[in-house]
């Protein structure tokens, strides 16, 4: 097919036909509506089911409903129709069941603004559902990234039993890029879908989707599988990039939409005779510890930028383990920083430092 | 009259008194001596005899406790 | 000697957990009598929602799924847009239905999905006390209603039945009772009818059942059964609200 130039979000509706999609639930909400549009039209034209929900309360319980009966089912939404799925998220978790959801985030807190934000970090790798659980979570920085991890997505949701959660913003969401749809997928050996509600005539006994455990002993057995689970998953699915990282002076940690800006930052940073180097989560949970031990142990400092009040900076105080200086540089509400900012940061490091 | 005949799967039973109250021959009544492991006095029939085999009695028996035959 | 009645199929073994008397029993053993009956079992998925029928997923013989309060309607849609050819069914309470979950399930109904409801109403929270329900009755004490529910306070009951009579996609609406062996029967006929127009591909089904919550509403069950025969029966009549014959595809 070669390259293309798509829009951000039509890109994701395309690579979730790629990854297998059999139907998508959701609501609508900026900057995130074209998701919805492109997949209403292609996945009805193709016999696989789309739903506009009346909320995305409704959306996320359809996708539990649809995921329960074995299907690869998808939802997406920005940041407060998020908060809204928070409940059901926390129900997929509890059942074990595989989704894929794509967040877009925009600036909050509440109704907030449409521009793209960073600030519902801790919303994706927190939760705001109750209980002990993860999700799985990507934060690509292009959308050629944001399309290869969507090919993928309801594999590695399948694999786990576990939804996995694309995390952009409004400016991949809104920008368009030169992508090639065709780039190999990695082989995933996926177990059967032996618990899926698909009648007993379909089974032997009957299948049962189910969170609740009354029996406390039992629900925290049920929690130490799941607890293994995240473990394996650490293990095994944990993706980062670093760049000019051996012999860095200053690193930045950035993922998603900064850690472009960061790019463009460096080669300033770079003229100026600064040694600069990055780390780029790309999974942010499970959050790449490891890459901070490539470190050089002189290393001046660490920045931390997010377009937040400071939200992976948590993981990277966590990661950085009281070993180098960490600053952090942030804009809020939408606002994008250009690259001279972060330039500006790293000359005047001592100015932004936390911890 | 046809004959009917009623077994209760006693363990199961819940005493709420639902068979006793519809049953039109007025022969079951609540064994205020007899326990089941749940701790309910159990349901039995007085009058074996007179039952018609309605099933009025399993019918509003929220417990499935009740199994009714009828003679032919 | 013939057996007349004996337990279904369509329910399995594990005893019941709901307090001696409660009519969920009775529904219950209608709902799986009707997909035995129907020979629906092997391709029956039911939701069990958030309330005393929590526990139903143990308690139908076939595949299930226990939804989130009030979202059953969306669980049950998102099974059946997936897998068409499965029954699908809820069964919920009056506060997961009436109260919480009004939105998912008015919206079912209003794109005639084509699932069955079981909605028991029995005019309060069962599992969690026995608090004040959307459809408590107007004088009815409560435990967060204590002096009795006034309309001033909380409105009047809602009449799920007779809202959902207006909605084009409903194929088929009822409301039934279990008061008595008569009424019991004529439930089981309409809980028979609505699978069957689901497995027609009519549209959404409904069957409200006026039930009984003996211990919350500190009556014996007989009383209880009476209570619902005197007190219920004139704001919430029996009957049928909507069969649309024709095909919902």
């Amino acid at each position: 097919m070669g390259r293309i130039l798509m829009k951000g979000n039509e890109a994701i509706a395309v690579a979730a036909i790629r990854g297998g999609i059999d139907a998508f639930f959701g609501y609508p909400i900026t900057p995130q509506n074209e998701i919805p549009e492109y997949l209403s039209k292609h996945l009805l034209a193709n016999g696989k089911a789309f739903v506009q929900a009346e909320s995305e309360v409704a959306a996320i319980n359809m996708v539990y409903g649809a995921a329960g009966a074995g299907a690869r089912v998808m939802t997406s939404s920005s940041s407060p129709g998020i908060a809204l799925k928070q409940e059901g998220i926390s129900y997929l978790c509890g059942a074990q069941l595989p989704a894929v959801i794509v967040s877009v985030m925009r600036g909050g807190p509440g109704l907030g603004g449409i521009q793209p934000s960073q600030a519902d970090y801790y919303q994706a790798t927190r939760g705001g559902g109750n209980g002990d659980y993860n999700l799985i979570v990507f934060g690509p920085e292009t959308i050629q990234e944001t399309v290869d991890i969507m090919k993928e997505a309801f594999a590695i949701a399948d694999q786990y039993r576990n939804p996995v959660l694309v995390l952009v913003d409004g400016l991949i969401g809104q920008m368009m890029e030169s992508i090639d749809l065709d780039r190999p997928v990695k082989e995933r050996n996926l177990p059967p879908k032996d618990y899926a509600t698909t009648g007993t005539r379909n089974h032997p006994g009957r299948h049962i989707i189910n969170s609740l455990y009354l029996d406390p002993l039992e629900l925290e057995n049920h929690n130490k599988k799941l607890q293994q689970k995240y473990a394996l998953v650490k293990a095994q699915e944990t993706r980062y990039e670093t760049v000019d990282l051996e012999d860095a002076d200053y690193v930045i940690v950035a993922y998603g939409t900064m850690a472009r800006i960061v790019r463009s930052a460096m080669e300033t940073l770079k003229k100026l005779g600064i040694k600069v180097g990055m780390i780029r989560p790309i999974t942010i949970w499970p959050y790449p510890e490891a890459a901070f031990d490539l470190i050089k142990a002189d290393c001046k400092g660490i920045l931390c930028t997010e377009m937040s009040a400071g939200q992976m900076l948590d993981d990277v105080l966590i990661a950085n383990n009281g070993r180098h200086k960490v600053a952090f540089y942030g804009r809020m509400g939408g606002m994008v920083p250009d690259p001279e900012e972060i330039v500006a940061a790293i000359k005047n490091f001592s100015d932004w430092v936390v911890k | 009259m046809p004959k009917g005949k009623t077994t209760f799967a006693y363990e199961k039973c819940k005493g709420c008194l639902l068979c006793v109250a519809v049953c039109p021959q007025k022969i079951l009544y609540q064994d205020m001596t007899t326990l089941n492991r749940a701790g309910y006095n159990i349901i039995k029939v007085s009058e074996p005899d007179k039952c018609i085999g309605c099933a009025f009695c399993a019918i509003m028996c929220p417990d499935s406790v009740i199994t009714v035959g009828v003679e032919k | 000697m013939e057996v007349k009645y004996a337990k279904t199929k369509g329910l399995t073994d594990k005893p019941l957990t709901y307090c001696p008397g409660c009519t969920h029993g009775i529904v219950h053993k209608l709902v799986a009598e009707a997909l035995d009956e129907l020979g629906l079992l092997g391709e029956a998925v039911g939701i069990a929602s958030v309330g005393c029928s929590v526990f139903s997923y143990e308690f139908f013989n076939c595949d299930m799924q226990q939804a989130p309060h009030g979202r059953a309607c969306a669980e049950a849609t998102g099974i059946k847009r997936v897998r068409p050819d499965l029954t699908v069914f809820t069964y919920q309470g009056d506060g997961d239905l009436a109260s919480i979950g009004i939105a998912e399930t008015i919206h079912a109904a209003n794109r005639g999905e084509n699932i069955t409801v079981i909605f028991i109403n029995n005019a309060i929270y069962g599992m969690t006390g026995g608090q004040m329900a959307p459809t408590t009755l107007i004088g009815q004490r409560t435990t967060t209603s204590q002096g009795g529910r006034t309309l001033a306070q909380h409105g009047n009951p809602i009449k799920i039945s007779e809202i959902f009579a207006q909605i084009e996609g409903v194929a088929y609406l009822e409301r039934v009772a279990t008061f008595n062996p008569k009424q019991v029967l004529n439930a089981k006929k309409a809980i028979k009818k609505a699978f069957t127009y689901q497995k027609e591909k009519r549209g959404f089904t409904m069957i409200e059942v006026l039930s009984t919550c003996p211990v919350n509403w500190g009556m014996t069950p007989i009383d209880a059964l009476e209570w619902v025969k005197t007190s219920m029966t004139p704001i919430y009549p029996l009957g049928l609200f909507k069969d649309k014959g024709d095909f919902h595809e």
